[in-house]
């Protein structure tokens, strides 16, 4: 049992008409472990999450969550599934018409107006958990620096305490303090209440401060996967120029 | 493609013809689709009555004024043409007659509809077309909530509630429009007038101006709503999204403006 993997991607494709975005791509990951994939802008990495997640369909290829194959579940088994899930999107993608202590429990009381003493409770645990306090609880997500609304995001995401958390971009338009911020949250969590993260970024920093596992995708596949630790020693020319940030090199 | 032969003109031609045929039957069949998804989820729970009662605000309230003025400028102008008119023939007594019935059975609901249309399934597509194209609709589906439940079900509802209720205001007022200036102006006596209006009214035009209502509605916000829902690329989509939007709403209006009136008096 416990070698089964939390979420398993076995030759998955995905194209938008011409667009070949995710040819055939394969890896798992395991319970609790921090799991990161990178690859440049635009390599189809936040349509692989979204993949997972079913909020777009795969056109080939099968994802298993817990050793369930969920591209042939039924839509109302596959919501269930996603409760197990979180996400941090990569603009945030907070509701922009409701006040930030909303924002956070909406996963609790599906957008209702309940409990709304407890709730405001409940969000502010959770902003504590990203650093934030009760000055924030009102505000609108436009009165909010970029920084605070990626914790507040965070919190929105964690609040529900899903077993997987996705995180697609977490640090990028972040200054460097900012942004060590974010990583040692996102180490935290994966820690502290024993979530299984898969992040996806292009930041070699935060690669080498949250994850156990590295994989990259290039050309709509996995070319690369292995412990962070080998990501230096891969082996690989395309691993190497993007770990290094060369222009030249085999990735146009 | 170099080594076919010169294309075909009479192909071309049909091909031209073709594609926007094709492409209009398809939204059609999405179009109908969304519907057809949305009242399926709405009909179980979880509802949303605070999201109803504020998206029949939205629409209602905030679209009074409007409509008012569209209404009694509308009433009043229809009573100058008509006596001008009617007096051709000695036909002055018909205004009170054919104010009520035009407006009632057909300029009421159209109006109000095509007013309503410009202000609501703009704002919906606007509205909906930002969250699809920042991510908050796919943020939503991730926090265990279904936006055709959250989103797109309220505004259905609310809009077909609304503008039923709309549409009997612009009513009264319309018909009150062309009362002042049938008094003021015309020289009608109050009295007489009144008791021709309500003599000349049924309950049969009552129901199509409320049935009219409703049908147009559910076509104002559901080309909103599929409109925005359906946003792509950014800032520049969504005031696509807006456009497309309103234009859908007129052409479902008109276009079953035109259906309900033949049905009935087929
Ligand atoms: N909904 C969509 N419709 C059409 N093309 C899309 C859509 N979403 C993403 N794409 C395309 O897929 C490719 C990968 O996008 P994305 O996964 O966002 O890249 P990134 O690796 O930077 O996250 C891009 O070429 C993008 O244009
Ligand atoms: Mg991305």
């Amino acid at each position: 049992m416990s070698d089964q993997p939390k979420i398993e991607l076995r030759n998955v494709s995905k194209a938008f008409g011409s667009n070949h975005v995710l040819r055939d791509v394969s890896f798992s990951v395991t319970p609790g472990e921090s799991m990161t994939v990178i690859g440049g802008s635009g390599s189809g990495k936040s349509v692989m999450l979204k993949c997972i997640l079913g909020l777009m369909d795969v056109d080939g290829g099968q994802i298993f969550v817990d050793g369930a194959d969920v591209c042939a579940m039924k839509q109302a088994d596959r919501d269930d599934v996603r409760t197990k899930f979180g996400m941090l999107f990569q603009g945030g993608a907070l509701f922009d018409s409701l006040p930030v202590w909303r924002n956070v429990t909406f996963a609790l009381t599906s957008g209702r107006y309940r409990n709304s003493g407890e709730m405001r409770k409940v969000a502010l645990d959770n902003l504590e958990r990203v650093g934030l306090g009760e000055e924030v609880l009102e505000l609108r997500p436009s009165e909010l620096s970029g920084g605070m609304q990626k914790r507040v995001a965070l919190a929105r995401a964690i609040a529900p305490r899903p077993e997987i958390i996705f995180f697609d971009e977490p640090t990028t338009g972040l200054d460097p303090i900012r942004t060590d911020v974010i990583n040692r949250l996102i180490l935290e969590l994966v820690r502290d209440l024993g979530i299984t993260a898969l992040t996806i970024t292009h930041d070699m920093g935060s690669v080498e401060k949250i994850s156990d596992r590295v994989a990259m995708l290039y050309d709509g596949r996995i070319i690369w996967s292995g412990p962070v630790g080998d990501l230096r020693r891969s082996g690989d020319v395309h691993v190497d120029q993007f770990v290094m940030g060369h222009a030249d090199g085999p990735i146009a | 493609m170099s080594n076919t032969a010169a294309p075909n003109p009479v192909i071309l031609f049909f091909a031209a013809i073709g594609r926007p045929v094709i492409a209009a039957f398809a939204a059609i069949g999405h179009v109908t689709l969304f519907a057809l998804h949305t009242i399926r989820k709405a009909l179980t729970p979880p509802w949303y009555p605070l999201r109803l009662f504020e998206q029949m605000f939205q629409i209602g309230w905030a679209s009074l004024p409007v409509v008012a003025l569209t209404a009694i400028f509308t009433g009043a102008a229809l009573a100058q043409q008509i006596y001008t008119g009617g007096s051709r023939f000695n036909a002055q007594s018909t205004v009170p007659a054919i104010v009520v019935i035009a407006m009632v059975r057909e300029l009421g609901p159209v109006l109000v509809g095509l007013m309503v249309a410009g202000r609501v399934s703009s704002a919906m597509a606007a509205e909906i077309g930002t969250m699809r194209v920042t991510e908050q609709i796919d943020a939503m589906v991730t926090l265990r909530t279904d936006p055709y439940r959250y989103l797109i079900a309220p505004r259905l509802f609310a809009s077909v509630i609304t503008l039923p209720i709309l549409v009997c205001i612009a009513n009264v007022i319309g018909i009150f429009g062309g009362y002042l200036l049938s008094i003021y102006k015309l020289g009608f006596n109050p009295a007489n007038y009144l008791t021709m209006t309500a003599d000349i009214l049924e309950f049969d035009d009552i129901m199509m101006s409320l049935v009219k209502a409703a049908v147009f509605g559910f076509f104002i916000a559901l080309s909103g709503c599929y409109a925005g829902l359906t946003t792509r690329g950014g800032a520049a989509g969504v005031g696509r999204a807006t456009t497309n939007a309103v234009v859908g709403a007129f052409i479902l209006i008109l276009l079953s403006n035109l259906i309900v009136t033949l049905t009935a008096f087929g």
